[in-house]
C-alpha cells in the first residue's frame, strides 16, 4: 500500500509537469487550431535561458521571472513571424512549419549550449518530507504547488479580465470578435506567448529531474500529447486532469506491470494516444466538434 | 507530366540512367556508398510521398517502418542466414501488412491527430527496439556482413549494393508511376483534396486510405532493408524521431506529390547535411528547419513542382491540366 501511495504521489508530481505542457498545447490549439509540435523545444529553450541567467549569478526567483517574461515575448514573436504566414494554410503546411521550428530550436540550443547534460538547480530543499511511511521529495511537492499556482493564475486571467475575455472570444468566433473591435491577430499572438510561458514553467520544473539537455523534452512532449488527448484537446481543465492521470498511470504501470517496467514508458504514452483517439477521439472532457459540410 | 516532347524527356532519362550505371566504376567506395544511400532514401521518400503528398495523410513516423524493414532484414540475415536479396521483399511484405494494419485505426484520425499519433510512434521506436533485445541485440544493435555479389559477377560488395538499390528504385518508381497516374492515383488525390466529394463519387475512401498506408509502409520497409545491407549495421538509436523528420524534409524539399521529387529530396538529405556538418554538428538541423519553413512559404510544391511549373511556362503548356497539382497547398 505504501508503495502504491508513493507511486501515486510521484505520479502526480510528474503529472503536474505534463499537465502544464498539455495545457500549453491546448491553449494554442483552442485559439488557433494548431497543435504546436515545437512546444517542447520552446520549453527546453526557455529552460536554457534560465540556466544562463542562474550561471550569471542571478537569484533563482529573479531568473525564474525573467525567463517567463522572455518566454512570453519569444512565443509572441514566433506567432507573429513564423506562424502567421501559414495561418490559413492547410494542416500539412502548419505541421511542417511547426516541425521546422522544433528542429531549429533543438539545433540552435545544441549549437550554443552543446549536447552535454547539465544539472539544473531546484528552488526547493533537498530533504525529503515524511508523512507516515510515505516519503515525498520536496521538489515533487514544489512542482505540484507551482503548477497549481500557474493554473489558478490562468483561470483568473481568462475568467475575470477583459483581455482574457477578448482572447476567448477571438478563439471562439474570430469574425464576430473582429466586428466587435477585438484585434484577433494579436489575441492569437498573446495566446502563443502565454503558452510559451506555461511551457517555460514546465521546463524549469522538470529540468532538475531529467537534467538539462536539448533533447530533454522529447519524452515529456509525448506525455503531454497523451495528456491533452486523454483530457480532450478542446478542454483546458481536461488537459490538466489528463496530465495528472497520465502521470499516475505511467508510474503505476511502470511499477506493477512486470513486462513494461521503465523500458517501455514512451510506448505507454503511444498506447494511451492511440487508444483514446480510436475509442473516444474527443477525449474525456472535450466536446465533439461538429463540422458543417 | 506536361513535358512538351516525350522523346526529349525519354532521351534525358536514358542518358541519366547510363551515367548512373557507369558511376560505380569511377567513384571511390565512400562516394559510391553515399549514392547507394541516395537511392535508398529515394525509395523511402517515394513511399512517404504516396501517403502524405498524394493522399494527404500526414505521417511523422515513417522512420518506424524504415526501422521495421531494416530489422527484418538484419534479423533474417543474422539469425537465420537468409540471403540478403530475399530479405528485401520479405521486409517489404511485412511492412506492407504492418502499414495496412496501422492504417485502419489511422482512418479515424484526420490531419493533426494522425500527425500526432505517428509522431508518438516515431518517438517510441528506439525504446521498442531495445525492448526486444533477444531479437534485436538491444542497444548494441546487430553487426552484419556486407552481402557479396553472386558468383560470376566481378563486383565489390559496394558496387553490388549500388546496383541492387538502383534496380529496386527504378522498379519501384515504375510501379509507383503506374499506380498513381491512373484511377488509383486520381482516387488518392481526390480523397486528399475533398474527402466528402470523393466518397460521393463512389471512391471507397477507407480502402484506399489504408491501402495507401500499406503500400507506403511497404516502400519504406524495402528502403530500410536495403539500408541494413548497405550499412551492415543496425542499432535502435539510428531510428529516432529525427529520421522520420528527415523523410519529411526530403519530400517537402523534393516536392510533395511528385515522383521525381523523391530523388531530388534524397539528394538533398544525403549531401546537404554532409556539407553543413563542417560548420557545426548542429548546423544540418538548423538548415533543415530553415529550409522546411522557407519552402512552405515560397515553394510549397518543392523543387520538382517548381521546376515543372517553370518548364510548363517555358513550353507554354497548360500546367493546370497536370493531375498532380491539386488544392494541396
Amino acid at each position: 500500500m505504501d508503495i502504491f501511495l508513493q507511486q501515486v504521489v510521484s505520479g502526480l508530481a510528474t503529472g503536474g509537469i505534463y499537465a502544464s505542457l498539455a495545457l500549453a498545447l491546448v491553449m494554442i490549439y483552442q485559439a488557433t487550431d494548431v497543435v504546436n509540435f515545437a512546444q517542447g523545444e520552446m520549453a527546453m529553450f526557455s529552460t536554457y535561458l534560465a540556466w544562463s541567467m542562474l550561471n550569471a549569478g542571478l537569484p533563482y526567483w529573479v531568473a525564474f521571472a525573467a525567463t517567463l517574461a522572455l518566454a512570453f515575448v519569444g512565443g509572441l514573436l514566433i506567432e507573429r513571424i513564423v506562424i502567421r504566414p501559414v495561418e490559413n494554410a492547410p494542416v500539412l503546411a502548419v505541421v511542417i512549419v511547426c516541425i521546422g521550428l522544433l528542429v531549429i530550436l533543438n539545433s540552435v540550443a545544441g549549437w550554443i549550449y552543446s549536447y552535454i547534460q547539465k544539472p539544473f538547480p531546484s528552488p526547493f530543499p533537498n530533504a525529503p518530507i515524511k508523512l507516515g511511511n510515505v516519503v515525498f521529495g520536496a521538489h515533487d511537492l514544489g512542482a505540484i504547488g507551482i503548477t497549481l499556482v500557474v493554473l489558478l493564475f490562468l483561470y483568473v486571467f481568462f475568467r475575470y479580465t477583459t483581455l482574457g475575455l477578448a482572447m476567448r472570444a477571438a478563439a471562439q468566433n474570430p469574425v464576430s470578435s473582429r466586428l466587435c473591435g477585438v484585434r484577433v491577430g494579436w489575441m492569437l499572438a498573446i495566446g502563443w506567448g502565454l503558452a510559451a510561458l506555461v511551457g517555460a514553467v514546465a521546463g524549469i520544473m522538470v529540468a532538475p529531474i531529467v537534467f538539462l539537455d536539448p533533447n530533454m523534452m522529447a519524452g515529456i512532449l509525448i506525455y503531454a500529447f497523451a495528456s491533452a488527448t486523454l483530457g480532450g484537446f478542446t478542454s483546458p481543465g481536461g488537459a490538466v486532469v489528463g496530465g495528472l492521470l497520465v502521470g499516475v498511470i505511467e508510474n503505476l504501470v511502470g511499477t506493477y506491470v512486470r513486462f513494461i517496467g521503465t523500458e517501455l514508458k514512451l510506448t505507454v504514452a503511444l498506447a494511451i494516444i492511440v487508444i483514446v483517439l480510436v475509442v473516444k477521439p474527443s477525449g474525456l472532457f472535450g466536446r465533439v466538434v461538429v463540422r458543417r459540410v | 507530366m506536361s513535358a512538351p516532347s516525350r522523346p526529349l524527356a525519354l532521351t534525358v532519362l536514358l542518358v541519366l540512367l547510363a551515367v548512373t550505371a557507369l558511376l560505380p566504376f569511377v567513384l571511390s567506395n565512400f562516394r559510391l556508398f553515399q549514392f547507394t544511400q541516395v537511392f535508398i532514401y529515394a525509395i523511402a521518400l517515394l513511399g512517404l510521398n504516396m501517403l502524405t503528398g498524394y493522399n494527404g495523410q500526414i505521417s511523422l513516423g515513417h522512420g518506424a517502418f524504415y526501422a521495421l524493414g531494416a530489422y527484418t532484414a538484419a534479423v533474417m540475415m543474422d539469425r537465420w542466414n537468409v540471403p540478403f536479396l530475399l530479405t528485401v521483399p520479405a521486409a517489404g511484405v511485412l511492412c506492407l501488412g504492418a502499414g495496412f494494419l496501422f492504417g485502419i485505426p489511422a482512418l479515424r484520425l484526420e490531419g493533426l491527430y494522425l500527425a500526432l499519433a505517428t509522431f508518438s510512434l516515431a518517438l517510441a521506436v528506439p525504446q521498442i527496439l531495445k525492448y526486444f533485445e533477444h531479437w534485436t541485440g538491444g542497444s548494441q544493435g546487430l553487426v552484419l556482413t556486407k552481402p557479396d555479389a553472386p558468383l560470376g559477377l566481378r563486383l565489390t560488395p559496394d558496387q553490388w549494393l549500388y546496383f541492387v538499390s538502383l534496380a529496386v528504385l527504378v522498379f519501384l518508381m515504375i510501379v509507383a508511376w503506374n499506380l498513381l497516374r491512373g484511377r488509383t492515383g486520381r482516387a488518392l488525390v481526390a480523397i486528399r483534396d475533398h474527402p466528402i466529394a470523393a466518397e460521393a463519387m463512389g471512391v471507397n475512401s477507407a480502402l484506399y486510405k489504408s491501402l495507401a498506408f500499406g503500400v507506403s509502409a511497404g516502400y519504406t520497409g524495402v528502403a530500410g532493408a536495403l539500408s541494413a545491407g548497405a550499412i551492415a549495421f543496425v542499432a535502435p538509436d539510428a531510428f529516432n524521431v529525427f529520421l522520420s523528420i528527415t523523410f519529411l524534409v526530403g519530400i517537402v524539399i523534393g516536392g510533395l506529390a511528385s515522383i521525381s521529387g523523391a530523388i531530388l529530396g534524397a539528394l538533398f538529405i544525403q549531401f546537404v547535411p554532409n556539407w553543413a556538418q563542417d560548420i557545426s554538428k548542429a548546423a544540418p538541423w538548423a538548415i533543415y528547419g530553415v529550409f522546411l519553413i522557407v519552402f512552405m512559404y515560397t515553394m510549397p510544391r518543392g523543387i520538382a513542382g517548381t521546376a515543372q511549373a517553370l518548364w510548363g511556362r517555358l513550353a507554354r503548356a497548360d500546367v493546370r491540366s497536370s493531375p498532380a497539382k491539386g488544392g494541396l497547398l
